[in-house]
């Protein structure tokens, strides 16, 4: 089945064609020497060129041989006067530099181009001249450079400022820099182009210095630019400025951004209301004006203006609907707009800020032309619909039906993806509707041409399938895909078969049946999977049964081929120990998805294992020799803490390192002073009880400017004691240095020191978050036998979520079956938690909250290790 | 058919035309000789990096000149124009008595080059008007031209400046095209 559709798709993706179509690079580049003929035929030499820049941009490569003696004989073409021929003279020459050899042999050809008489070659001979001068000649053309910025043709103007830019991107800065007066008597030409292009080369000349920015921009702003190019500009580096610091604190730049809302330029007020939208921590209050601006475009004669303002609030809408609410009339209108796009874009904008009784009126108005629009949109709609089900959780039925209707539509994978995406979401919403949800999705897997999704929707129903009434519906269309599918989809079936089985001891006997088919299969993996899951589920024991099937391990892929290639390249006789492999790191985010996140493309399948930031962290770590021996990293804190205010004149972050009997603090240190150079930079820590301090590792040269790293190893001494607090010195010798070299003064430098913020050590850095599935199988798993149980009031927490979200990063674990949402009517909550802690000690919590004016908490704590249990229970203390 | 008879007609009523390539060490004038012919009037030049090309009418023919530059570094791209030259001139600065030995192996290094095999070539000894200028005998001596063999060559006296003795090339290259 597969195979067939695979040769179909390969079917459907014709021929290319064009008129240039079937040209050999040898016969094309032979014709090329007809530029050496002492008579030069115009037309046919304007075809040739043609052809060579046709080849070339098809992806054909010259190796440097052939596009030098190309280059030469391009070059002979400057003795035809034809206009088109020289323009097309100068492309070449642009796409040969790259490759052919002595390309400066043009340099005086174009010279006189740029500053001849004919206006047509200008512009574009600077651009080739810029191209063919390497950054060490470029002073040999500064004088005509600056000649060019300032010159009264607009296009020669532009086209000098935007090669200027060009070279300065290419690292020649201080030539560039040298151009500043020229660029600025540009900025105030009449053009609209030159002005924008001017701008441009002043922000990008400017760029590292804030203060010089925000003067800039304050300035053209008040002077007043006649390009809208220009203002539109400035917005976009205004909202830069603001982005990087505290709005408060330039008030002015914000003022700036409100006054261009009233400009008469529509793309200027456009661009303008959409900086605002995109400010963080933008009020409701303060986007009023913006959505204001906005309204008045949905009833712009011109569908682009249309398009942009409610694709714009669109996006307001995700986060401030409410202030959306008052565009709902002219939003109404836009439904029947005959440009599809936007009517689409109007619907889901409605869907986020209507009432509950316009749903059913929406969703009847989508549906009627669902068909009639791209993948992109209905993916958007599907976004929406996802939104509208946090809401109105009465709408779930309407909304699953159609949802339902969409997955039996054709459609790409990434909008399927979507729409499987909300499905599951609100399946885990709202168990009312599981049934319902599951039996779509069944019906789905039966003709799904994604594998992908396939095994993620096998997967789900595994997980979910055992825990409703009927149970046993699911089982034929899980083991229909045993009987038709790719193995990859075979293997996730058999899988799901087995969760069935452990779950369901009613089903078991069948379930042991189906399994025993599945021996038969060709696939190794399918196989071997059905037999695993056999005998485990014939020894009928929770507990092997909660291990192998419903919570498998939880390692990181890339650290498990990682361990096993280590522990095969040493002789050892010691069998190969799970617990040394790094756990698969969970972000806080991913899991439990919760169907309020919008997410964009909606990718919450996990995809083929990647380096993940941890691996990216071994790789650093293993490559210093000190740490070589330390064994495996277990984990590194989330996010780097700022040690220092990030406006000083070093800054350092902290990221913490955990490994079995060590800590290694991670020092990224950064130099902002660009007159001194820093040598033998350490961070100096005071010991602490149950720490201690082992080496340094010091930056032995910081320059301005480059981040560099320094280390420092703790011992970990005391395997009682998880937290601490260190107090933390830079020190490091200054040299002071010229600030435009680097090249420090003299040899002689003097010792400084600066103190940085403290870094505590908490028991989450010694947890490493896991996710169980089925954590009352786990529970049972483990056992009493080392549980410690403690009552305890909190009284710094003020309602049960809050407790909830306190708990579970103080202890750094994860929380497993959706009890980390708490339902606000109820006055009791059980958080369930998971986590391994130092040393691969798998421990689980179970905390059962309160609320009677205070919250109080009951907590169990499980692990097969007592020394982990106590220290668990103790933190909370 | 038809190239045959445009080709005619042009003889017969058109304008011939003929490639030169004037080369010659840095600084000898070749651009200042290239815009005399060109424009009649002596413009303020620069070191050429690179090439400059311009087209020179006289007696009937279209003289399309190469000029190239004379720098070390741009020397050994000279080669690159080599093809389909009728007419080599190479320019020496008579008063630079110091480097004509530097022109002498550059010009040899040219005439032993295959493609250049059926060029007649035009020596113009450039600067005559200063006072320390070597004579015309004494740079055929220095360039060792009476040892050229297989080839037509001619040596003119010029000075670019004030223009005597450039058209006297011309005639004798349109005459050398005719033969």
């Amino acid at each position: 089945m597969n195979v067939i559709r695979g040769y179909k798709k390969d079917d459907e993706e014709g021929g290319k064609s064009g008129p240039f179509q079937n040209l050999e690079k040898s016969t094309v580049l032979q014709e090329a020497r007809a530029f050496n003929d002492n008579v030069l035929n115009n037309k046919k030499c304007t075809l040739i060129l043609t052809k060579i820049l046709y080849l070339m941009n098809q992806g054909v490569t010259l190796t440097p041989a052939e596009a030098t003696q190309t280059f030469f004989a391009i070059t002979k073409l400057w003795q035809s006067k034809d206009i088109t021929l020289r323009r097309l003279v100068y492309v070449s020459v642009k796409e040969m530099a790259k490759i052919a050899n002595d390309v400066i042999i043009v340099t005086s050809s174009l010279t006189k181009d740029m500053t001849g008489k004919e206006d047509q070659y200008r512009g574009s001979a600077i651009r080739a001249l810029c191209v063919i001068t390497d950054n060490t000649m470029v002073q040999a053309i500064e004088r005509y450079m600056k000649q060019a910025i300032v010159d009264r043709n607009p296009s020669v103007s532009s086209a000098a400022l935007v090669s200027a830019l060009h070279i300065f991107q290419r690292g020649a800065v201080e030539i560039v820099k040298r151009w500043v007066n020229e660029a600025q008597e540009a900025s105030t030409s009449d053009h609209l182009m030159v002005q924008y292009h001017a701008i441009g080369l002043l922000y990008h000349i400017r760029k590292h210095d804030r203060l010089a920015v925000t003067k800039m921009v304050t300035k053209l702003s008040r002077s007043g630019l006649r390009s809208p190019f220009g203002y539109c500009l400035l917005i976009r580096i205004a909202c830069k400025v603001l982005e990087r610091e505290e709005r408060s604190s330039n008030n002015m730049l914000y003022d700036f951004l409100e006054s261009c809302l009233r400009h008469k330029n529509d793309m200027v007020v456009y661009e303008a209301a959409r900086a605002m939208v995109n400010l963080s921590n933008i009020t409701a209050r303060e986007l009023q004006p913006a959505v204001s601006v906005l309204q008045m475009f949905l009833s712009s004669p011109k569908a682009v203006t249309r398009f942009a303002a409610v694709k714009t609030l669109n996006r307001i809408a995700m986060i401030h609907p409410d202030v959306v609410t008052s565009c709902n009339i002219d939003l109404e209108n836009l439904i029947s707009d005959t440009n599809r796009s936007i009517a689409t874009l109007a619907i889901t904008t409605l869907l986020k800020t209507g009432n509950e009784a316009s749903v059913d009126r929406l969703m009847k108005q989508i549906t009627s032309f669902m068909s009639e629009i791209s993948d992109e949109f209905k993916t958007v709609v599907v976004e929406a619909i996802r939104s509208v089900c946090i809401k109105f959780p009465r709408k779930h039925h309407i909304l699953m039906t159609f949802l339902a209707n969409m997955l039996r539509e054709e459609g790409g994978f990434d909008y399927k993806k979507a729409i499987v995406n909300t499905i599951i979401a609100i399946i885990e919403e709202n168990s009312e509707i599981k049934d319902v949800g599951l039996s779509h999705l069944c019906e789905f897997i039966e003709d799904c041409e994604h594998i992908e999704l396939a095994t993620r929707i096998l997967h789900l129903l595994g997980r979910e399938g055992p825990r409703t009434q009927k149970p046993y519906k699911y089982i034929r269309f899980i083991y229909n895909r045993v009987l038709l599918e790719a193995a990859t989809v075979r293997a996730a079936a058999v899988t799901s078969l087995a969760k069935f089985g452990a779950s369901c001891e009613d089903l078991l006997e069948s379930i042991l049946v189906l399994l025993e088919r599945c021996l038969l299969d060709n696939d190794d993996e399918v196989r071997d999977r059905a037999l695993l899951y056999m005998e485990v589920l014939k020894q009928k024991q929770k507990s092997l049964s909660s291990a192998f099937i419903l919570n498998p391990i939880s390692v990181s892929v890339v650290g498990l081929e990682r361990a096993l290639l280590a522990y095969c390249s040493q002789p050892n006789d010691d069998p190969f120990d799970i617990k040394t492999v790094p756990i698969e790191t969970t972000p806080y985010n991913e899991t439990p998805k919760s169907i309020g996140e919008v997410t964009t493309g909606g990718s919450v399948i996990k995809s083929a294992p990647v380096a993940s930031k941890h691996d990216i962290f071994v790789e650093q770590l293993s490559a210093i020799p000190q740490f070589s021996k330390l064994g495996p990293l277990f984990k590194s804190s989330d996010s780097p803490v700022e040690l220092t205010e990030s406006e000083t004149e070093y800054v350092v972050r902290c990221v913490k390192h955990t490994y079995l009997n060590h800590l290694v603090f991670q020092f990224d240190v950064t130099n902002t002073l660009n007159d001194q150079l820093l040598e033998n930079v350490r961070v100096e820590m005071e010991e602490t009880e149950g720490f201690s301090i082992i080496s340094y590792i010091p930056i032995a040269s910081l320059p301005y400017g480059q981040p560099k790293t320094a280390y420092t190893l703790v011992g970990i001494e005391d395997n009682t004691i998880v937290s601490g607090t260190f107090l933390n010195t830079l020190k490091f010798i200054v040299k002071d240095c010229d600030p435009n070299t680097g090249e420090p003064d003299d040899d002689q430098g003097y010792d400084d020191e600066y103190v940085l913020e403290n870094v505590d050590i908490l028991l989450s850095d010694h947890m490493q978050r896991i996710v169980k599935p089925n954590f009352a199988a786990s529970w049972e798993e483990i056992g009493e036998e080392n549980q410690t149980e403690g009552t305890y009031a909190l009284s710094s927490m003020k309602d049960i979520s809050d407790a909830v979200k306190q708990i579970t990063g103080f202890l750094g674990m994860q929380s497993c079956e959706r009890s980390d949402q708490v339902d606000h009517n109820r006055t009791s909550h059980t958080l369930l938690l998971a986590g391994v802690f130092r040393g691969g000690h798998e421990v689980l919590v179970r905390a059962r909250l309160a609320q009677t004016g205070q919250v109080t908490m009951k907590m169990t704590v499980r692990s097969k290790d007592l020394n982990t249990c106590e220290l668990v229970a103790a933190a909370i203390n | 058919m038809g190239l045959t008879i445009s080709s005619l007609f042009q003889r017969l009523f058109g304008t011939e035309s003929m490639r030169i390539l004037m080369v010659g060490l840095d600084a000898a004038g070749k651009t200042t000789i290239l815009y005399k012919l060109k424009l009649g009037e002596i413009v303020t030049t620069i070191p050429t990096i690179g090439f400059n090309v311009e087209t020179v009418e006289y007696k009937n023919i279209s003289f399309t000149v190469w000029d190239v530059g004379g720098q070390d570094k741009i020397r050994p791209l000279w080669r690159h124009y080599f093809v389909n030259t009728q007419g080599l001139i190479f320019v020496v600065d008579s008063n630079d008595r110091e480097r004509v030995k530097e022109a002498k192996q550059e010009l040899d290094a040219m005439l032993s080059e295959d493609e250049l095999r059926d060029a007649v070539l035009l020596v113009f000894a450039n600067k005559q008007d200063l006072p320390n200028a070597m004579s015309v005998s004494e740079i055929t001596d220095a360039l060792g031209l009476r040892d050229v063999k297989n080839r037509t060559w001619y040596i003119q006296s010029t000075c670019a400046v004030q223009g005597t003795g450039l058209y006297e090339g011309l005639d004798w290259l349109s005459l050398q095209l005719k033969k």
